[in-house]
């Protein structure tokens, strides 16, 4: 059967397809804004239009954190650091070396070509239902059969922390 | 499918007039309620004890120019205000009135609240520092650095309550209070747990809503005397227009939060006169405290605000996580 627009597929597919013009448009406006204030808020399209690709992917739980911890803390703290650190001039991303161009253009070229390549090659087999997503089977998932992601991630974000503390004492006179 | 999209459609445009008509008529509360405090009659000339201002305000806002200043950042400037008040409106579709008045209820309703409450920091952010104006990106600063100290000790609370009713559900949250008056969460003998702790969850709840919504005394942002107006300076007509009524709309769902997280919902105190008006009851008396507060209390400084949340609000909020999963746990 031809799957028309009009259909579940179709609009499913429509929808997926919105969130992907979405991240990808955020994407490239966080790249190449001219003011850094401009390219925090081409970050935050593309976050949103991440969340939506949660959202479709059957968590939603998921996606409402990432909308949480990326739009309300990390894009808040971003334009936060630009706004109090750079003056008035600064605030524009400085012209990049003839380089980097080229360098640019040839990594992605052969990033895109080894994942087209990858999706060519792969046997896709239909998506099965793993669990309801959840809040409960989440917090039961990540207590047992990942509990070793959850504690390395916990090892990560520690050492942040620390991090973040040894740089901001370093400048520090007394 | 038509009946859905009917549904759909009805519950958006109840919740966007909801908000509107709360929005204005929360304006004219406010100025009566000032002029009560302060002992002068408010507004008086439009209609009986000034009812139709609400109304005439808003003509005269929509009729103003939308004036942008040179050396604005156009698109982010027109951006802010539509960013102010869109998450306020779509908060209003999970929040639940009844057991049948809700728009749309999923199982991780407070957690969508919170999600979009947190992007009013941005829409702050944002028309602060597109306005290119040395008052609005202070105020902006002030404001979000506000809301970012004071989301901490809310979740922290708000996962404290989540943990007694064992859901993100609101409606869940409502039901597993139910029963009366001492069965509420702010009381602290429901079902085994003699959490001695819960009105000063309460309390902190309050107090951390009144400073996300930048009400007075927390309103640093708005400081009149320093900031000239704060983020909204150079904004005239609706683009004003629209941040202000983002304020109050913001204020109904810290009221309705809190409501429903503390007070039981829709749930009748005594049994008396079961019904949805005790939601509108409940909301309603929180938001006149809220203008009661702003009359009474003198404006703090911004040290003494971020003081009282990281050193005051977040360790008590944190030890009373701490004890209820204890005593979750013993009984």
């Amino acid at each position: 059967m031809m799957k028309t627009l009009f259909s579940a597929d179709g609009l499913v597919g429509l929808l997926f397809l919105f969130n992907l013009i979405v991240t990808v448009v955020g994407g490239i406006v966080a790249c190449n804004a001219e003011r850094l204030v401009r390219a925090v808020i081409g970050l935050v399209v593309c976050f949103v239009g991440v969340a939506g690709i949660y959202f479709f992917l059957n968590s939603p739980f998921i996606a409402m954190m990432h909308i949480l911890i990326y739009i309300g803390a990390v894009a808040v703290a971003i334009s936060f650091a630009i706004m109090l650190a750079a003056p008035e001039e600064k605030m524009r991303t400085g012209p990049t070396s003839p380089l980097s161009g080229p360098i640019g253009l040839i990594s992605t070229l052969l990033l895109i070509s080894g994942l087209v390549s990858l999706a060519l090659k792969t046997e896709w087999t239909s998506v099965t239902k793993i669990n309801d997503g959840s809040v409960k089977t989440i917090g039961i998932q990540l207590l047992t059969n990942h509990s070793m992601v959850f504690e390395l991630i916990s090892i990560v974000l520690l050492l942040a922390i620390l991090g973040a503390l040894v740089i901001a004492r370093g400048g520090r006179e007394e | 499918m038509s009946l859905t999209l009917i549904n759909v459609l009805a519950a958006v445009i109840i919740a966007i007039a909801f908000v509107a008509a709360n929005a204005a008529y929360l304006v004219w509360a406010e100025r009566k309620g000032a002029g009560f405090i302060q002992r002068r009659p408010g507004p008086t000339e439009n209609g009986p004890w000034g009812l139709l201002q609400p109304p005439v305000d808003g003509i005269k806002l929509m009729t103003k120019q939308l004036l942008i200043p040179g050396g604005v950042d156009k698109i982010i400037f027109v951006i802010a205000p539509v960013l102010a008040m869109f998450p306020s409106i779509v908060s209003f579709v999970t929040i639940p009135f009844s057991d049948t008045i809700v728009a749309h209820n999923i199982n991780i309703g407070l957690l969508m609240i919170f999600v979009f409450g947190s992007m009013s920091a941005m829409a702050i952010l944002m028309g602060g520092w597109s306005s290119r104006n040395k008052y609005s990106m202070i105020s902006s600063v002030r404001a979000v650095s506000q809301a970012v100290a004071y989301e901490i000790p809310m979740l922290i609370t708000a996962i404290t309550v989540v943990m007694i009713a064992g859901s993100l559900d609101l409606m869940e949250i409502v039901h597993k209070q139910s029963g009366g008056f001492w069965h509420w969460n702010i009381w602290p003998f429901q079902k085994g747990l003699f959490n001695i702790l819960m009105p000063a969850s309460f309390l902190i709840f309050f107090i951390c809503s009144l400073a996300e919504t930048n009400r007075a005394p927390f309103d640093l942002g708005e400081a009149e005397s320093e900031l000239v107006a704060g983020y909204h300076t150079e904004y005239s007509s609706m683009g004003f227009g629209l941040f202000f009524m983002g304020e109050y709309a913001n204020i109904v769902i810290g009221a309705c939060l809190t409501t429903i997280l503390f007070l039981g919902g829709w749930d009748c105190p005594f049994g008396l006169f079961p019904g949805v008006w005790w939601f509108i009851v409940k909301i309603y008396i929180l938001i006149f405290t809220f203008i009661w507060i702003r009359w009474t209390f003198p404006r703090t400084t911004i040290y003494s605000l971020l003081n009282l949340s990281w050193k005051v609000l977040i360790p008590i909020s944190l030890f009373n996580l701490l004890l209820t999963a204890g005593l979750l746990k013993v009984f």
